[in-house]
């Protein structure tokens, strides 16, 4: 008998494939953002199934603070390698400066600087009308409320109480010059249907998702990396923690989680069980009210 | 990688094979509608420790007693300090029976464009109802909305059963009084549950505290309801969305199959070129497949080298859509500027982008009171009833039969932003005259007649003839169409040009979408003037031959052929004669019962007042008969020049 059920993420997989379809053939310049944590690399896989046999038909951008880890530019120059996408790395001048940390500055205007004006530059100056973002309406309230298609105005911001009416799969791709459109493929995808596709799909990720011994500070409760410059506060030390890393940013702002989850099925069985919503070990999230909105309104991913 | 743990594979397993629910909430203000979906992702334990601590910092930042579920819903900053819901919110959890994907929308009034929104993708509504407040317009209005986006399945939820001391009547009450209303709208499968949201009551577990209530609690039921979904799986529709070209070997046409499906060795036919072709292979990342449906994303190649762009359709031959360059829709205006008539809009619909205009505002729906009222315009959220002019032909099916090629968006060509939702309902349903008058006034705004070198007077010098429609009406078998080819036959010997528009010959062809209500009659006959009309300016004598029953339509046809080309002949044959004589064996099918609306038999025929010739058919023979009407166009200049 044949059957035409579609599984869950059967499903998410044509509507995202249909949304990033429907962005290369409705726009002139379209990038795909690229941060190299697990929701890229699903994502960039979409981008690769849609287009299959060709190549993904615009580049991948990775906005870069210099404060990655190591772990993570390893492997985006591996994987970016292996599957011959064009990778554009952008840069903002002022984060080879010694001063632009959120040490000296604080979390708000580090991440001003280095990520969302970063951001806004490499855009303006690729002429992109669109960019795709891995962001999940699950991650955070106020990305529950956005459109797929999410306009911005010429400036990148975006206006939560003017949004474009999203309606059916019927997506508005209509910019003037200077505007653009944010595209969430992943809108509506779990934290746990991202994991069981990379489990199914078998998607490489960086190595740090895996929980191994690292070295680590523990402050304020959170698990801090010892990597990088970081200025250890009076009687920290690093100790060996046992853990992994369930979101990746930037290593002063990561923190990491105890666990013991070393393979996918592992981090899954985790995931059903923990009760921390996985945005919690991002210092950014929490350090003004409304943070990610206000940082959304002002042009952030 | 390490042995996996069994219960993590049992657990992907379930995961995978449990189906998707996607529903929408719908409520008024205050009537505790993200309150309750708080309380479902609480109970549902799909709240993660950190989202509760942010949850209590927040509560008491605002002064709310309590823990207040509700901003777990409210995301943006300004919700949450007005306490109301402004825009679309999605949650998502799940259960080990069912995914389930909430999109939460607001109860205002103003908002009633978030709401379609967010019910254009859900297959199932839950209305809230405030058990202290009844039945508001708010909770009527969504429902319209609901069903108006073709949601089959609704949910209401009777909240707040504590402050009215949980009791039966009250909820009674309120059935019967959303009940009233219900029963004019298109929804097949209808709950009412009592519930708590505040304390959980009937929202995951049974509450003890209303007993007479036997049903299952709101959780249990979207679990367990069988949802039937919006997928259409019969009428393979694929609207390419991208031509994929990697290289000179490969030429794939991209796209996600809108309903049906496709299997590999079909033919298919693409549309617009109506080229017919075979699917050679369906291909994806996975590999190739030998059949795919709805709503897959795939790409598909074809066996000839057609033309197909972004914007075509394949379908399979013996099942085509509609192809519209006039569509009649229900459009739901959301934009602060008001919907103007003869604007040039931009229409999106399937993958293609095209100009539009509307062209007719039959009327806007009240959706307390579900009536029709006259309207000159819609404005911001009002919904009404539309004729949509489109500058290209699109592929199209009604909504209630297929979702995705039954939808369109409107969007300011200026702005660009999305002013109007639509869906496309069945063509003139709706009584004529009204229609016939709006359309016709307002097209004269945006379609302006083109006039060349060549008059009307220099046709007739070149045919020796003033064009002329003679209009024969009468009973079925009263000789109109042998009258009609007599006098054809008549004109051609003696050297004049001439046609007969005959009525079963038009209805194979050009009116083969109508039927014989009396609305459709009156679309027949309206065609068939402008048809008449088209050929006398081309300077050719007319002859038709319809039974064109309703005086007001063959005055419809008088304005439009013009007076002075109009020449009304009445065939007048009493029904016995008419019976008799019966060539098609008609009348004893209408007695029979066999043909609705068969006039003579079981409809009217109103009788000309004043025609320019009366016939009496039923007495004379058809050479006596045709030799008046000849002798009236000669005696009054029409065959000379």
């Amino acid at each position: 008998m044949e059957s035409y059920r579609l599984s869950k993420l059967k499903n998410l997989e044509a509507e995202s494939i249909h949304i990033i379809r429907e962005v290369a053939a409705s726009f002139e310049r379209p990038v795909m953002l690229y941060s190299v944590g697990k929701d890229s690399s699903v994502m960039v896989r979409l981008a690769q199934k849609a287009f299959y046999p060709g190549k993904i038909p615009f580049p991948l951008l990775h906005v870069d603070t210099n404060m990655k880890f190591k772990e993570m530019y390893d492997f985006r120059d591996r994987y970016i390698k292996q599957i011959g996408a064009d990778l554009r790395i952008y840069k903002h001048p002022a984060c080879s400066d010694t001063g632009t940390n959120p040490w000296t500055l604080g979390t708000v205007k580090c991440c001003a600087i280095l990520k969302t004006q970063a951001l806004l530059n490499a855009l303006k100056e690729i002429g992109c009308d669109a960019a795709f973002g891995g962001a999940r309406r699950e991650e955070e309230k106020s990305r529950a409320k956005e459109r797929i298609f999410s306009f911005r105005d010429e400036f990148g911001q975006w206006d939560p109480k003017n949004q474009r009416p999203e309606i059916w799969h019927l997506y508005n791709t209509l910019v003037n010059k200077g505007e653009s459109i944010r595209v969430f493929p992943l809108s509506n995808w779990t934290e746990l249907d991202v994991w069981h596709y990379i489990h199914l799909e078998k998607i490489p990720v960086v190595p740090m998702y895996f929980a191994r011994e690292r070295e680590m500070i523990v402050r304020e409760g959170q698990l801090i990396p010892l990597e990088g410059p970081i200025p250890l506060k009076q009687g920290e030390k690093s100790q060996k923690v046992m853990c992994r890393f369930r979101t990746l940013g930037c290593f002063p702002c990561t923190g990491a989680v105890a666990s013991k989850a070393a393979t996918v099925p592992e981090i899954i069985e985790e995931i059903m069980t923990v009760k921390n919503s996985e945005r919690i070990t991002r210092l950014i999230d929490h350090d003004q009210d409304s943070s990610m909105e206000q940082k959304k309104k002002e042009g952030y991913f | 990688m390490a042995a996996p743990v069994p219960s993590v594979e049992t657990f992907l397993k379930q995961n995978q094979e449990a189906d998707l629910l996607r529903f929408s909430t719908a409520g008024s203000v205050d009537d505790g509608k993200s309150t309750l979906i708080g309380r479902l992702l609480y109970e549902a334990n799909s709240l993660y420790e950190d989202q509760l601590a942010a949850l209590r910092k927040d509560s008491t930042k605002f002064m709310r007693e309590e823990l207040d579920l509700s901003l777990v819903m409210d995301g943006l900053k300004a919700e949450r300090e007005q306490a109301i819901t402004i825009d679309v919110a999605y949650r998502y959890f799940s259960t080990p029976k069912r995914h389930f994907i909430i999109a939460d929308t607001p109860g205002h009034e103003q908002y009633t464009r978030n709401m379609a929104t967010g019910a254009s993708t859900a297959d199932l509504a839950v209305v809230l109802i405030d058990a202290s407040k009844g039945v508001l317009i708010q909770s009527k209005r969504h429902a319209f909305i609901a069903s108006l986006l073709g949601i089959q399945h609704m949910v209401v939820a009777v909240n707040k059963m504590d402050l009215a001391g949980y009791s039966e009547e009250v909820f009674r009450k309120i059935q019967d009084d959303f009940g009233t209303f219900a029963e004019k709208l298109q929804i097949t499968d209808l709950v009412y549950i009592p519930v708590s949201a505040l304390n959980g009551d009937n929202v995951v577990r049974m509450s003890e505290k209303m007993p007479w209530y036997d049903g299952s609690p709101l959780l249990r039921h979207l679990e367990n309801v069988h949802v039937m979904g919006s997928r259409n799986l019969i009428d393979l529709r694929f609207p390419v969305q991208y031509v994929n070209r990697p290289n000179m070997n490969f030429r794939g046409y991209a796209g996600r199959i809108a309903s049906g499906t496709i299997g590999k060795g079909d033919e298919v036919l693409v549309l617009p070129s109506q080229r017919r072709t075979k699917v050679r292979s369906i291909v994806t990342f996975d590999g190739e497949l030998a059949k795919a449906f709805a709503p897959q994303s795939v790409t598909v190649t074809l066996e000839d080298d057609v033309d197909v762009n972004r914007g075509d359709m394949l379908v399979h031959p013996h099942n085509i859509p509609h192809v519209y360059r006039e569509i009649d829709a229900i459009l739901i205006w959301m934009d602060p500027s008001p919907m103007q008539i003869g604007k040039v809009y931009l229409v999106k619909h399937t993958t293609q982008l095209l100009k539009g205009s509307v062209t007719g505002l039959n009327f806007k729906i009240n959706p307390e009171t579900l009536g029709r009222e006259k309207a000159a315009e819609l404005r911001l959220n009002e919904i009404g009833r539309v004729t949509v002019q489109l500058f290209k032909q699109i592929f199209c099916d009604e909504y209630s039969r297929n979702r995705e090629t039954g939808s369109f968006i409107v969007i300011d060509p200026m702005t660009y932003a999305t002013v109007a939702a639509g869906t496309i309902i069945e063509r003139g349903r709706l009584s004529s005259a009204a229609k016939l008058a709006e359309t016709g006034k307002a097209k004269n705004k945006i379609i302006h007649r083109q006039e060349g070198a060549v008059t009307p007077a220099d046709r007739a010098k070149l045919l020796r003839q003033r064009p002329a429609t003679l209009w024969f009406t009468g009973l079925s078998s009263s000789g109109k169409s042998s009258l009609a080819f007599e006098l054809e036959k008549r004109l051609m010997a003696a050297g004049h040009l001439c046609f007969v528009l005959d009525g079963d010959n038009v209805r194979h062809g050009l009116n083969r979408d109508l039927s014989f209500s009396p609305p459709d009659r009156t679309e027949n006959i309206r065609r068939v003037a402008e048809v008449a009309r088209l050929f006398n300016e081309a300077g050719v004598i007319v002859l038709t031959a319809f039974i064109s029953p309703y005086r007001a339509d063959r005055g419809h046809a008088q304005e439009i052929i013009g007076a002075g080309q109009f020449i009304e002949i009445y065939t007048d044959s009493p029904v016995s004669v008419c019976e008799r004589r019966d060539p098609k064996g008609l009348y004893e099918k209408a007695k029979a019962g066999l043909i609705p609306e068969f006039t003579g038999i079981n409809a009217p025929y109103e009788v000309p007042q004043n025609p320019a010739i009366h016939l009496k058919t039923g007495e004379e023979s058809l050479d006596v008969s045709a030799e008046k009407v000849y002798n009236y166009l000669r005696r009054n200049g029409f065959l000379t020049v």
